[in-house]
């Protein structure tokens, strides 16, 4: 199953997943105006994940905005860090904060910007990421805790395809299938860019679901894009299968929005106005 | 100083559910009693420290109190951007244990020596970074680095050092111990070389210079109480410390000294050479090669003094 079909497809979908998909053109809209507004990059990462974050953020996660620090929360790690954008607006809409409060983005002293600040600073974000290779390892030690502290909240981590570089998640892929932590997901977005190049040119990342079953993970491939898949897969966690369990999403850079699709000039172009009402309009989004 | 570690961290264990140890693939045996008591909180980590030290820094943000432990340039210079961002940066109470610092495992050549890592760590912000001499001061010092809110680093020796406190100090971070009285000058020394302070001091009684020692277990925060009161006492305070000159403890004092209004000692440092030693041999003949012995320690002193006067 990969994106690479009619990205605007819809397939047939229950209410809820409509509700979610509208959400997630809310949320895109909203990305791409901010973009505009603050001059903030990073817009094709930020769209390609916005599926994912919206079937996590309103479906899957069991999270409590109103008590963020809630011991059993499921923990969810965006451990591409450049994807804050998305996830700020997200936990807005989830009520962890005031809209309001995303509106001096990116002025001297908002704490919005291009990465995640720490849990210390906002609520809802439990790593402060940025740095790539980082969330899953912490993630790893997250999903160990629940274990020795004899609790049952899972943890759920958001790479790039571009993170799968460094070693790092590597390191921590073998040690969680070593220890058999099957409450801990990782959801590559596998929009097949990274900053400079195509992914899968700069490193040998295909094939990339096969990498993560021999490195002892349970492991599928979806349409990134498609919330009913998403729901199904994610809700799942833990299978009981006594693996860790990824999901390389195939996912489009800039979905949404055709003419930034499949586009990296978008890694760091800002729009313009009249591209923000364009992109607005796409998404069926009132300007 | 390890086996004290490893019976510290075995009793402390037992008492604190939270202690859970992390280990790069190193130890063996070492640990034993610890898996014995506390078996759902020991985790070999193979040989992945960049991982290990993120995994760590997520337990500890989870309610956990771990403790890192492995040859000291894997668990600082190898993970480094861990402990920067995944530790520091998120203020995570975790502890990172480097064994056999400084030149320790000599013959192990530079690949396993760390004459650089308080330089490393004491810049980054939030970290503490303590330097126990002995290994009483080392239990002393692990019990404080578990009740702190916060990132610590403890360099310590390897095995055999030196007993210098016959049972664990009063120890407070960041408050310096008096090892040794005395009213001419001062010794302050931190870690593995303490000894080798005491040495210097014994040698320079006997000619009439009544030297004073003080462990500065703590690096950062430094005691600045206690520097000022010392610079303020002594004609000439001297650091003594197995690392590099650049950024250990003697320069973290030159820092301190260039804030303050003129002092009335003179200020003197020991190092280390900036250089790696391509040479193996023993502790003492490393430390020689690259500039640090009584000898040297002892003419500079005697050389200041005499300038002094």
């Amino acid at each position: 199953m990969t994106a690479t079909t009619d990205a605007r497809t819809v397939t047939a979908a229950t209410p809820p997943a409509n509700d979610l998909r509208r959400i997630a053109s809310l949320i895109r809209a909203r990305i791409v105006e901010n973009s505009h507004r603050t001059g903030t990059p990073h817009l094709g990462s930020c769209l390609s994940c916005v599926d994912i974050l919206t079937a996590l953020y309103f479906n899957v996660l069991r999270i409590d905005p109103k008590n963020p620090r809630d011991p059993e929360r499921d923990r969810f790690i965006l451990s591409k860090g450049h994807g804050a954008p998305a996830l700020f607006q997200i936990l807005a809409l989830r009520g962890y904060y005031p809209q309001s409060m995303l509106d001096d983005y990116g002025q001297n002293g908002s704490l919005f910007g291009e990465h995640p600040p720490t849990p210390d600073h906002l609520p809802g974000i439990e790593a402060a990421t940025g740095s790539l290779g980082h969330g899953l390892p912490m993630g790893v030690g997250m999903a160990l805790s629940a274990r020795i502290l004899g609790r049952t909240h899972r943890v759920f981590a958001v790479l790039s395809d571009g993170e799968c570089n460094e070693g790092a998640v590597w390191e921590a892929a073998m040690f969680a299938a070593a220890q058999r932590l099957d409450r801990i997901a990782v959801v590559v977005d596998f929009n097949k860019w990274q900053a400079t190049g195509r992914s899968e040119e700069i490193m040998a990342l295909s094939p990339l679901v096969d990498k993560w079953r021999a490195f002892g993970w349970r492991a599928c491939e979806a349409d990134g894009h498609d919330v009913d898949a998403l729901l199904s897969l994610l809700s799942a966690v833990p299978h009981g299968c006594g693996r860790p369990f990824a999901i390389v999403a195939h996912t489009i850079k800039g979905r949404g929005v055709s003419f930034m699709e499949d586009d990296n000039n978008w890694h760091y172009r800002i729009p313009t106005a009249d591209e923000v009402a364009a992109a607005k309009r796409e998404l069926g989004v009132p300007t | 100083m390890r086996n004290a570690f490893a019976d510290e961290i075995t009793r402390l264990g037992v008492v604190d559910k939270r202690v859970t140890l992390l280990s790069g693939d190193i130890g063996n045996k070492l640990f034993d009693k610890f898996k014995d008591n506390n078996s759902d909180r020991f985790f070999n980590c193979g040989v992945a420290e960049a991982n290990m030290m993120g995994m760590a820094a997520g337990l500890a943000l989870n309610g956990l109190r771990p403790v890192v432990y492995t040859i000291t340039p894997f668990t600082t210079t190898r993970c480094y951007e861990q402990i920067r961002v995944d530790v520091c940066y998120h203020r995570a109470p975790v502890v990172i244990v480097g064994t056999g610092a400084g030149l320790s495992y000599v013959d192990l050549g530079p690949t396993h020596h760390s004459c650089e890592d308080i330089a490393m760590l004491r810049v980054l912000p939030e970290m503490t970074v303590l330097c126990p001499c002995d290994a009483n001061e080392l239990r002393a010092a692990l019990r404080a680095a578990l009740k702190h809110d916060g990132p610590v680093y403890m360099r310590i020796g390897k095995k055999g050092e030196p007993v210098i406190h016959k049972s664990p100090p009063d120890f407070e971070i960041g408050r310096a111990i008096t090892v040794r009285e005395g009213s001419e000058i001062c010794l302050i020394s931190t870690g593995n070389v303490m000894r080798l302070a005491l040495d210097v001091a014994d040698q320079l009684g006997i000619i009439g210079i009544a030297t004073r020692v003080e462990s500065f277990h703590t690096v950062k925060p430094l005691d600045t109480q206690r520097l000022a009161q010392l610079f303020k006492q002594y004609r000439l305070v001297a650091a003594v410390e197995e690392h590099s000159r650049i950024g250990g403890l003697a320069s973290a004092i030159a820092e301190w000294l260039s804030a303050q209004e003129r002092q009335r000692a003179e200020f003197l440092g020991f190092s280390l050479a900036d250089c790696f030693l391509h040479e193996v041999g023993s502790q003492d003949y490393a430390r020689r090669r690259l500039g640090l012995s009584p000898e040297v320690i002892i003419a500079g002193i005697k050389r200041a003094l005499a300038t002094a006067a």
